[in-house]
């Protein structure tokens, strides 16, 4: 009855009922959590305490940040697991609809909502919106795989993906490619047992890209168990799109100071441990870096730099991403721009000032900054490759020398170039080898390492001057021969710095 | 525009003395009052009215040429020139007819081309000769834009240009062919890239406030194939150089690469483009190719790559068993190849030095020994016959543990490194990669970009390729056939041997031309149908 009152009003009261509503206070339908895993379409609804709301980010932070350090270890999917098992159950655990736990919707609301904070938190650049992107996938595809298969499936299908299932009649006429392109697993029964579906190619660029599935007029013929990949792409494209109009969305976000601050702290506190490798954590105190010095510096280089510099010094040559790597490297050592022109100016002995000068001046001024655009500019040309990069990026062509030994060389061409620069134990090299094969191309490199500053990490690890933190591995061409110089100027190092001052005092002077 | 009058008339007098007077009139004042008119003008279908009507201003403009002495009737002649100019192709002058004001040029009253001996494809006359009167803009234009009316898909483009003093000039733009072409002849570059569509006008990107509205958005799939990359296997020639057993390598790497784009990505329209020297280049110009992100394109390129590493990697191909049927599809493309081209041509493993790179790919080391006994004792031994040599070993059960699935293995995989096109893969990775313009010349070898036929890709000789100074001698060469055409001005380039050429490329960008008009009509009555259930 009342009601109906209400609804009986004279317009003019109508309207201001409207506008009331405008600025009530919005009714949601209360979020029920289904399943484990979720796409994060919708976002959270319900409020939170701000205690909450920091808490919760920085623990799905400290989850992604492993996660990604796990990626630059260059560990394998299932030590990554391993690895992170502990840390999920203890920050953002998530447990199976089967398992029965009684705190199942608390869990995965903490993932919910920690999960859209974070998006506020690294919409507003490019840059972090396709870091945050690629770690959110990786967690995704972590639990992905450590869903039961039934709660898997469900999952999928309640999405309503589009894909199109390959009828017998069609499976029949493609049965040999069908089996080739699954690369053999699927033999006799368990070829006739498997479903396939058919979808755009594009949607699954990962199994195109291994040539995992058989392509046909644009079409990919996807294997019922390579659905994690499709579901991934899904994952990563629909959140790509989402955080593209987070951040759109972003400057509108009318808020005092309440969120903001946290925001801009936990988007500054998740940096890449070789982004924020800047020069000035390198500088060596009193360390002669010019060019004519880089020579007699060079024995201290990682076998990558040392591979181009010994390429270089061979062809009085380097193709284009053995110079930029090589470069970027020199900069990360405190090379500066002049010296580094000086450098390459005089490697290039067989060329003349002018071909320099038009071809190659340019690139190295581009890389220290020097030109280039706007942003370029300011952010001071590139930082120098990590390890990470090296391994992952540009792998080396016909006659190109840049990449990482370790892992792009053969084996035997590998050792050569080891005893080449003077390791010549057969121990360290069968170690290398070993790790070679197992894909560890950071323990090889820091096996290598080890073995050429024995005596030196040995007195270090005496005097207790050198804690574990300066010792544990290196992910960085830079960092190694950071610390590489550091160790075998021991002695030298206070002298060198007082020489320093006194030159620069004398320059003062002058 | 020097367009030349033709040959079969003998210059006038008249026209020898009336060379002082418009001496500063030269190129660049016409080539802009020429793009005025194509903007008055406004669309150019208009003017597509009948060849009849050509046929008699052609007449005019013949009839016209003795009474051009007296300057008062020159306005009269321009006008109809100006109408002759629209019928006949703008950027392809003929000669026939309507060059009168060009007549005016100073040296050149029987025809301006003036190629001798010396002249080299670097020279600027000769460059300037060959934009004006052989480069096909208007095909170029409708490749690029994809319709006949002017859209952003050409408008908003990055053109680079090489200067003749090797600057590089980046993001150029223009609104059609004809503004193309003006900037072209006035910066008269040794030759121009195309880059991809932006999401704004390329030439208004500093303008913009937010730096990101200015991103590529669309380009051609493309992929660069370099003869260079196969110096560690070829051994007729090195470097820059190339010869028709070389070739072959391109001509393997077309038919491998151009079968996986069509049968198993489902692309339709690819072109490929002789690149000038030693290479060739794949533009893949279906709608979905040119939308695809640089994921996407680094998983095709990836799908495509098989031979990995550089030389020091040790073996090169390295492919899961059972073989995907792309490679053995690539597999049985090349395996004739191999025998011929391979074995007999490049004869890579002749000497003892060479075979030693062989061995190195065999599996299995008792075999490797007894072989290379073999060998050492037979010097200079031919390399078919040293690949037959390696199965006649193996039958002959001399090695114990030889798997002899391993050895087959490792000669497909031999077979697939020294065959399998090795792609400049970059350039197809990614969206924002400049690639040098198709029909531009070569500035080292004068040899004109010209596409391969891929019907007929291994008769495609790249030798015989016309060079920019061949084709201008053709042009002063041609005399009208003695049969009757039908009114129809005959173009420069019809007059040269560089016609297939751009007969080829006319009728592959009608082929995308209809196909995308195609999906416009039918995309618009989708809608009409929608708005007829509201």
């Amino acid at each position: 009855m009342i009601r109906q009152d209400f609804s009986r009003i004279e317009s003019k009261r109508k309207n201001v009922a409207h506008r009331q509503k405008q600025f009530l206070t919005p009714q949601y339908a209360p979020l029920t959590y289904s399943t484990r895993l979720n796409f994060y379409t919708l976002p959270p609804t319900a409020d939170i305490t701000l205690e909450q709301f920091e808490q919760w980010a920085i623990d799905r932070l400290r989850v992604l940040a492993e996660l990604e350090a796990c990626s630059f270890r260059n560990k394998s999917p299932a030590e990554t697991a391993a690895h992170m098992k502990p840390l999920l159950d203890k920050y953002l655990p998530l447990s199976g609809s089967s398992s029965g736990s009684g705190k199942l919707q608390e869990e995965r609301m903490k993932d919910h909502y920690s999960h859209f904070i974070l998006r506020l938190a690294f919409a507003s650049t490019e840059d972090s919106r396709r870091r945050f992107s690629r770690v959110e996938s990786m967690l995704f595809r972590l639990r992905f795989l450590d869903n039961d298969v039934k709660e898997r499936q469900a999952f999928v299908e309640g999405l309503n993906l589009e894909w199109e299932v390959v009828g017998e009649e069609e499976k029949g006429r493609w049965s040999e490619e069908l089996r080739a392109a699954a690369g053999g697993f699927l033999k006799g029964e368990r070829f006739e047992g498997e479903s396939w579906f058919k979808v755009d190619w594009e949607r699954v660029p990962e199994l195109v890209e291994g040539r995992r599935v058989f392509l046909r007029a644009g079409k990919a013929y996807v294997p019922g168990r390579e659905q994690m990949s499709m579901v991934v792409a899904e994952f990563t494209g629909r959140l790509d799109k989402a955080l593209e109009m987070t951040s759109r969305a972003l400057p509108r976000l009318d808020e005092d100071d309440r969120l903001t601050p946290i925001l801009a702290h936990l988007s500054n506190n998740f940096t890449t441990p070789d982004a924020s490798y800047s020069s000035s954590t390198t500088a060596l105190p009193g360390a002669d870096i010019s060019a004519r010095n880089i020579d007699t510096l060079s024995s201290s280089f990682p076998l990558c730099m040392q591979n181009l510099h010994r390429s270089l010094r061979r062809d009085a040559h380097l193709k284009h991403y053995g110079r930029l790597q090589y470069t970027l490297f020199l900069k990360g050592i405190g090379l500066n721009l002049e010296e580094c022109l000086v450098f390459w100016r005089t490697a290039f002995s067989k060329i003349t000032d002018d071909t320099f000068n038009k071809e190659y001046r340019y690139n190295v001024r581009h890389a220290y900054g020097d030109v280039g655009g706007d942003s370029n500019r300011r952010g001071n040309g590139y930082s120098p490759f990590s390890c990470q990069k090296i391994l992952t990026e540009h792998p080396p062509g016909p006659g190109e020398s840049h990449g990482c030994p370790y892992r792009h060389f053969s084996t035997e061409n590998l050792t050569a170039l080891l005893q080449a620069v003077g390791v010549k134990d057969s121990e360290v090299l069968r170690g290398v080898k070993e790790d070679k094969e197992k894909m560890k191309f950071h323990l090889a490199c820091n096996r290598v390492f080890e073995y050429a500053h024995k005596q030196e990490i040995k007195k270090v690890k005496e005097d207790g001057t050198w804690g574990a933190a300066q010792l544990e591995t290196i992910v960085h061409p830079n960092e190694y021969f950071k610390r590489s110089y550091l160790l075998k100027n021991l002695g030298k190092t206070p002298a060198g710095t007082e020489a320093e001052g006194e030159k620069g005092d004398v320059k003062m002077e002058g | 525009m020097p367009h030349s009058v033709s040959p079969e008339q003998p210059a006038s007098p008249d026209q020898v003395a009336n060379i002082e007077e418009p001496k500063t009139d030269n190129v660049e004042t016409q080539e802009s009052e020429g793009t005025a008119v194509a903007d008055n003008l406004g669309p150019i279908g208009e003017s597509q009215t009948s060849y009849d009507q050509d046929m008699t201003m052609t007449d005019a403009g013949a009839a016209g040429e003795k009474p051009l002495v007296k300057v008062e009737t020159t306005a009269e002649v321009k006008l109809e020139d100006l109408f002759a100019d629209m019928d006949s192709d703008e950027e392809f002058p003929s000669s026939t007819g309507q060059g009168v004001k060009i007549s005016s040029s100073p040296e050149a009253p029987a025809s301006p081309v003036h190629i001798g001996p010396t002249s080299n494809a670097s020279d600027p006359e000769v460059m300037r000769s060959f934009y004006q009167r052989l480069f096909p803009w208007r095909y170029l234009f409708q490749w690029l834009n994809h319709s006949p009316t002017p859209s952003t898909d050409f408008g908003h483009r990055e053109f680079a240009f090489t200067l003749q003093n090797d600057a590089y000039l980046r993001y150029q733009s223009f609104p059609t062919h004809d503004l193309l072409r003006k900037d072209v002849l006035r910066l008269m570059p040794s030759r121009f890239e195309i880059g991809p569509v932006y999401s704004t006008n390329p030439r208004d990107r500093k303008t913009l406030r937010k730096s990101t509205a200015f991103k590529p958005i669309a380009k051609e799939l493309c992929f660069d194939i370099d003869l260079t990359d196969y110096d560690d296997i070829r051994t007729c020639c090195d470097k820059a150089n190339i010869c028709n057993k070389c070739w072959q390598f391109i001509t393997m790497a077309i038919k491998v690469i151009d079968v996986a784009l069509r049968d198993d990505f489902g692309f339709k329209h690819i072109m490929w483009v002789y690149s000038g020297r030693r290479g060739a280049h794949a533009w893949v110009c279906d709608k979905k190719a040119r939308q695809m992100d640089d994921q996407k394109r680094r998983a095709l390129a990836g799908y495509l790559e098989v031979i990995k590493g550089g030389a020091q990697g040790g073996k090169r191909v390295n492919i899961k068993r059972p073989l995907h049927p792309h490679v053995a599809r690539s597999l049985d493309i090349l395996k004739s190849h191999f025998q011929t081209d391979i074995l007999h041509d490049q004869d890579p493993w002749e000497t003892d030095e060479k075979f030693d790179r062989l061995l190195q790919l065999l599996p299995d080391k008792t075999l490797n020994e007894a072989l290379r006994k073999k060998w050492n004792s037979a010097p200079g031994r031919a390399s078919t016959a040293k690949w037959t040599d390696i199965d006649a070993l193996a039958k002959s059960g001399m090695s114990k543990s030889l798997d002899a699935k391993a050895l087959l293995d490792a000669k497909q995989d031999i077979v697939l490194e020294y065959t399998y096109p090795r792609l400049d893969i970059e350039v197809s990775k990614h969206l924002n990669h400049l690639l040098k313009s198709p029909f531009v010349v070569h500035p080292g070898t004068g040899r004109v970009c010209v596409p391969i036929n891929t019907k007929h890709c291994e008769d495609f000789d790249p030798l015989s390729v016309p060079t920019v100074t061949d084709l201008l001698r053709e042009i002063d060469e041609w005399t009208a056939p003695e049969e009757e055409n039908d009114g129809k001005a005959i173009q420069d380039w019809e007059k040269t041997s560089l016609k297939p050429y751009v007969e080829y490329f006319r009728s592959f960008v009608l082929g995308i031309m209809k196909d995308e008009k195609d999906v416009k009509i039918k995309r618009e009555r989708e809608e009409n149908g929608d708005v007829m259930e509201f």
